[in-house]
């Protein structure tokens, strides 16, 4: 099936759904891995916006990509409570870490302030984390 | 003078009943309720610092430059965003808010590039205006932080750049392009600090993105980020003239900002009526032609169309053609000579150039352009409602609940109106389009028709009559509307014919092609969804049964009690600039102005008495007959006013044949055009920017044209036309087109109270101006209709002669595209040329497939009258079994393959159907290389005779 018929394939599953853009778009991100130039002017086309609309909105979400990125990712967090608690001292040791095969992601509060710092990889939150923590959570994605 | 940006109050007007008092600085002002802050300090003289907001968008609250204190209320709201409210206490000025306002403007100059003596907006930037009024000194912030500063410039539009190192994201561009143009082509890329405007996607520039180009971004842009070439050309304007677009029915009014004698940009009039500060490509960028090379400024004649031009002064072009025309009056009588108005030129020159035919040629040969586009509203309505004219005004559209466009392509065609009506469809009005074509309208981004009903060309009469047989069998008449304003026996007839099981849309959707259901939902959709309002074009009225269409639309509105108010009404979308203004003027043989017949004996005398001659009694030739005429040689000569018949007129070579046939065809126009190939005398025309007048748009709105240069040419049309009558004796004084508008005045009652004094005063006036409509009329027919009571007219659906065949198996009908402009004689000249520029003809894929067709192939368009050639492009856009072409290129000539079919009242041309047949082609048609050769040969201009 070619990236077109799969993207037509998650439209028509969200048709009749009010507010459709964001699910549509998260759905094709899932799904292809990004969200490309393409994909943005097919989801204008079938929901009636302009591709600058739609552009707007992928734009602004960093979790829709224009490229795909195969790479596992690992979500910082790097906001204020976070940063209180002593993150940007195991910066250093989270870039060695990852290198080029693990892809690192600032994220801003991931809701667990007051247990920080934070990280996400997958759908899991790791809490108070240290150098070594940090790491090997790394290491493991 | 000095240069003054037209006043900004910030955030849009508000209409409202109640009013509220409020004190801004211990000044009191009163406001309509709903009006910003910001707007209400405005009104009474003050001015609050703002940079994201602007009065034609609404307000967004994002710079926090306008905070104000507001007694009784805790922090510092943003007056763009805060509503005036009764009895509040506002101060705008006190240093808690300087400083504010000082820090928000570090921040934003912390960011920009500061190099404003050599930026092409010193003196004209709201930015620096903004930080010398909130007295910005220092930057505590420095300049070493990240900034946007090496971000390239886009110069990919032809008419305006975008340097984003100078943007400080304020959003107005997106918010313009969204509220006011309604397209939606810019968008904020990204968040935070990465924020930046985009056209489109990361892949596209201005010029691949949907910008449509109309400029409202550019206009709404307080820096230079978005500004256009021409400022950083030619340089900051010095003074502007108001005056009124040259291209579109629409009307739009602009500032002609200039430098010197030179235009450097034309700024839409925030005050224009029609078009509310807004406008399209065509007036706000594409005046380019103005100064074209191709632009001939000197008379010249010759004496066989043979022979190439000779350049004559004035005094010999003059008495050259007066000779001619009085030796063709002394051999073959008056009627042997005639002219053409034109629909470009102002209401003035029109007015002059058939009086001129009348009472200096003697006869009645007078016509217009109008014949072929809108001549059957006027007769449709005249019967109708009893005047030649559309019922509303634009802003009407915005108390529409309903709005039905049949046989327009308002986002190409009238752009400005377009997006109003795109404006009042976004804030939840329906909208049925009857029309062959997918126009852009049916479905484009948050517009969607609720019913598009893709009829056979040539079925309008079968569609419209249908849905009226729907709202008489349903019973969805509005019965009191009917008998309080109709003639009643005209109604039961009407009914009674309307509702005939033959007229069922079940009977007639294999006629029409359009499925019964979709009909009848549409009919009851228009009847029973509040206010409905009616906008047709050409699509109606360049039918063989054009009148009859008008008049059934008319009938559809007089039904369903659509008539007299705002938000309803029938509204033709008028063409050119002065189409209205030209049929006003008396341009058709058989009506003087004002609409008022020829054989009328009280009319005649009345000119007679002011002009001091004796009419011809009889109506004279319309064009087509003009032309006839030429070939069996009872009509020789002909002077032609800025039109193009040649290649706006159908059946190209039969006006060409009946051109070559004449002995003194005189040219008066801008550019030697096609139909100048075959003139004997060139008289050079003047723009619209060289010229003092009026113009009437389509919704009869009259405005002022101001002469803001000198003409090139030496002469505004309306002197040339007055030398060419004083060169035949007729001893005219004209000084100044106002005189002849209080001639108009004086002879015709519709406009007694016009005066160029009062449309100076007021801006515009929509006729009737006289003692019942002290002050015209935006609505009409309010009280009761013009002739009295409504006509129901019976409109029998009679196929055109133009069938398909075996040999002409598909349907071909025309149009135009946004970016060109009819014939194309301006718009051809400008950069719009990057829009479009070839004609292509638009194939169904199945229609393609068979042919064996592709985008881009070279295809032979045949009819029963001619071919030509031109390219495909494979689009789902028409139906199968229907063709669509332009007719803006001269190469193409689209109207060799038209026929000369015509409406049956008024013999307006059927351009909108002709049978033909498309096949791959390797190259141009013989007419086209035959019609190539000539046109290079007639155009020859003879090298200046040697100085003794
Ligand atoms: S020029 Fe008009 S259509 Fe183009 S981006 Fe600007 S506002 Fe939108
Ligand atoms: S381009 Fe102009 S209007 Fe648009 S966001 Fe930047 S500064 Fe504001
Ligand atoms: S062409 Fe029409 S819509 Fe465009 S600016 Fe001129 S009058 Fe307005
Ligand atoms: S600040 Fe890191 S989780 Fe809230
Ligand atoms: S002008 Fe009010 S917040 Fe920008």
């Amino acid at each position: 099936m070619s990236d077109q018929e799969r993207i037509a394939g998650i439209v028509a599953e969200h048709e009749g759904r009010e507010g459709p853009l964001l699910p549509l778009l998260r759905d094709i991100q899932a799904e292809l891995g990004c969200v490309s130039a393409e994909a943005e002017a097919q989801v204008a086309q079938a929901l009636n916006l302009s591709r600058a609309e739609v552009h707007g909105v992928a734009s602004f979400y960093h979790d829709f990509t224009e490229r795909p990125d195969p790479r596992p990712c690992v979500e910082i967090c790097r906001a204020e409570a976070c940063q209180a608690r002593g993150v940007e001292a195991l910066m250093q040791a989270a870039r060695d870490a990852a290198g080029d095969r693990v892809r690192l992601a600032d994220v801003y509060c991931l809701g667990l302030c007051s247990v920080g710092p934070n990280a996400k990889l997958d759908d899991a939150v790791h809490a108070r984390l240290d150098a070594a923590g940090l790491v090997s959570l790394i290491e493991s994605a | 003078m000095t240069y003054e940006r037209q006043k900004d109050f910030g955030t849009p007007e508000v209409l409202s009943e109640t009013q509220v008092t409020l004190s801004i600085d211990g000044r009191e002002v009163t406001v309509p309720a709903g009006t910003s802050v910001m707007r209400a300090a405005a009104e009474c003289g003050g001015s609050i610092p703002k940079l994201c907001a602007t009065d034609n968008v609404k307000a967004f609250g994002s710079c926090r430059l306008c905070l104000v204190e507001i007694e009784g209320r805790k922090g510092t709201p943003a007056s763009c965003t805060t509503p005036a409210e009764q009895g509040m206490i506002v101060a705008t000025q006190t240093p808690r808010l300087e400083k504010l306002r000082r820090g928000v403007m570090e921040l934003y100059i912390s960011d920009h590039p500061l190099d404003c003596l050599t930026c092409s907006a010193n003196n004209d930037c709201e930015l620096q205006d903004q930080a010398a009024a909130v007295g910005l000194r220092d930057v505590r912030f420095g300049y070493d932080g990240a900034d946007h500063l090496g971000a390239p410039t886009d110069t990919s539009n032809p008419y305006f750049d975008f340097d984003p190192s100078k943007c400080i994201v304020c959003s107005r561009c997106v918010r313009a392009c969204d509220e006011v143009q309604g397209t939606l082509a810019l968008t904020i890329d990204g968040r935070g600090f990465a924020s930046m405007v985009s056209a489109g996607q990361t892949t596209d520039d201005f010029l691949s993105s949907e910008c449509v180009s109309c400029g409202a971004c550019v206009q709404a842009c307080p820096t230079a980020t978005l500004q256009e070439k021409s400022v950083k050309e030619i340089g900051k304007p010095e003074r502007s003239v108001v005056t009124t677009c040259a291209y579109c029915g629409v009307g739009c009014t602009f500032r002609a900002e200039m430098r010197g004698e030179q235009l450097v940009r034309m700024v839409p009039w925030k005050d224009g009526k029609a078009n509310r500060g807004h406008s399209c490509v065509k007036g706000r960028f594409a005046w380019g032609y103005a100064n074209h090379a191709d632009r001939i400024t000197s008379p010249m004649v010759r004496e066989s169309i043979h022979e190439p031009w000779r350049e004559v002064s004035w005094v010999e072009a003059l008495e050259f053609t007066a000779g001619r025309l009085r030796t063709i009056r002394e051999e073959s009588g008056p009627r042997a000579l005639g002219g053409i108005t034109s629909s470009r030129c102002t209401n003035e020159e029109t007015f002059l150039v058939q009086k001129l035919v009348r009472a200096g040629f003697g006869s009645n040969n007078v016509d217009t352009c109008a014949r072929v586009c809108h001549s059957p509203t006027g007769y449709g309505l005249k019967t109708t409602f009893g005047t030649s004219a559309g019922t509303q005004d634009f802003d009407s559209v915005m108390h529409s609940d309903v709005v039905l466009v049949i046989g327009a392509n308002p986002t190409d065609a009238h752009p400005v109106f377009a997006s109003r009506m795109k404006r009042r469809l976004r804030q939840g009005a329906k909208l049925i389009v009857i029309d062959p074509r997918r126009i852009d309208l049916v479905r484009s981004p948050h517009i969607a028709a609720a019913h598009h009903l893709a009829l056979r060309p040539g079925t309008n009469v079968a569609v419209l009559t249908a849905m009226a047989h729907v709202i008489v069998t349903v019973g969805l008449v509005d019965e009191t509307f009917v008998a309080e304003r109709c003639e009643a026996d005209a109604f039961e007839e009407w009914s009674r014919f309307v509702a005939e099981e033959r007229h069922s849309p079940e009977f007639l959707q294999d006629v029409t092609g359009v499925p019964a259901q979709t009909l009848r939902e549409a009919a009851r959709l228009f009847a029973t969804g509040g206010n409905g309002a009616i906008y047709y074009g050409l699509g109606v009225t360049e039918h063989s049964q054009g009148s009859s269409t008008v008049m059934a639309i008319a009938n559809l509105a007089m039904a369903t009690g659509n008539i007299g108010r705002p938000g309803v009404g029938v509204n033709p979308l008028r063409g050119q600039n002065n189409v209205q203004g030209a049929c006003d003027m008396g341009s058709f043989p058989h009506e003087l102005s004002g609409y008022r017949h020829i054989s009328d004996g009280d009319v005649r005398s009345l000119f007679e008495q002011d002009w001091k001659v004796t009419l011809d009694d009889e109506p004279g030739l319309r064009i087509p007959n003009m032309l006839d005429a030429a070939l069996d040689g009872s009509f020789r000569a002909i002077y032609i006013q800025g039109e193009d018949i040649l290649q706006s007129d159908p059946d190209t070579r039969h006006v060409a044949a009946g051109l070559a046939a004449m002995d003194c065809v005189i040219v008066h126009d801008l550019f030697l055009n096609e139909t100048a190939n075959y003139a004997h005398v060139f008289l050079p025309g003047s723009t619209f920017l060289e010229k003092d007048g009026t113009f009437t748009n389509a919704e009869r709105r009259m405005q002022l044209v101001r002469k803001v240069m000198e003409p090139a040419n030496g002469m505004q049309d309306w002197e040339v036309t007055q030398a060419l009558a004083n060169a035949l004796g007729l001893g005219w004084d004209y000084t100044h087109p106002s005189q002849v508008m209080d001639e108009i005045a004086r002879l015709t009652p519709t406009f007694a109270g016009v005066s160029f004094d009062r449309l100076e005063a007021e801006g515009s006036l929509q006729w009737p101006v006289n003692e019942a409509f002290p002050d015209g009329a935006p609505v009409m027919h309010e009280a009761g209709f013009v002739r009295g009571k409504g006509l129901f007219v019976v409109t029998d659906y009679v196929p055109t002669d133009e069938k398909t065949g075996p040999r002409f198996p598909l349907l071909l009908t025309t149009g135009r595209i946004l970016s060109q402009y009819n014939v194309g004689a301006q718009t051809r000249r400008t950069a719009n040329v990057v829009w479009h520029e070839e004609d292509v003809l638009e194939v169904h894929p199945t229609d393609a497939e068979n042919r064996g067709l592709k985008s881009g192939d070279w295809v032979r368009l045949a009819s029963r009258k001619g071919e030509t050639t031109l390219r495909a492009k494979v689009t789902d856009r028409v139906a199968p079994g229907v063709v669509y072409t332009t007719f803006h290129h001269p190469e193409t000539q689209a109207n060799v393959v038209t026929t000369d079919y015509s409406d049956w009242a008024t013999n307006c041309p059927e351009y909108k159907v002709t049978a033909v047949q498309v096949a791959p082609s390797n190259g141009p048609s013989d007419w086209q290389e035959n019609y190539a050769e000539l046109s290079g040969r007639s155009r020859r201009i003879a090298p200046a005779e040697p100085a003794e």
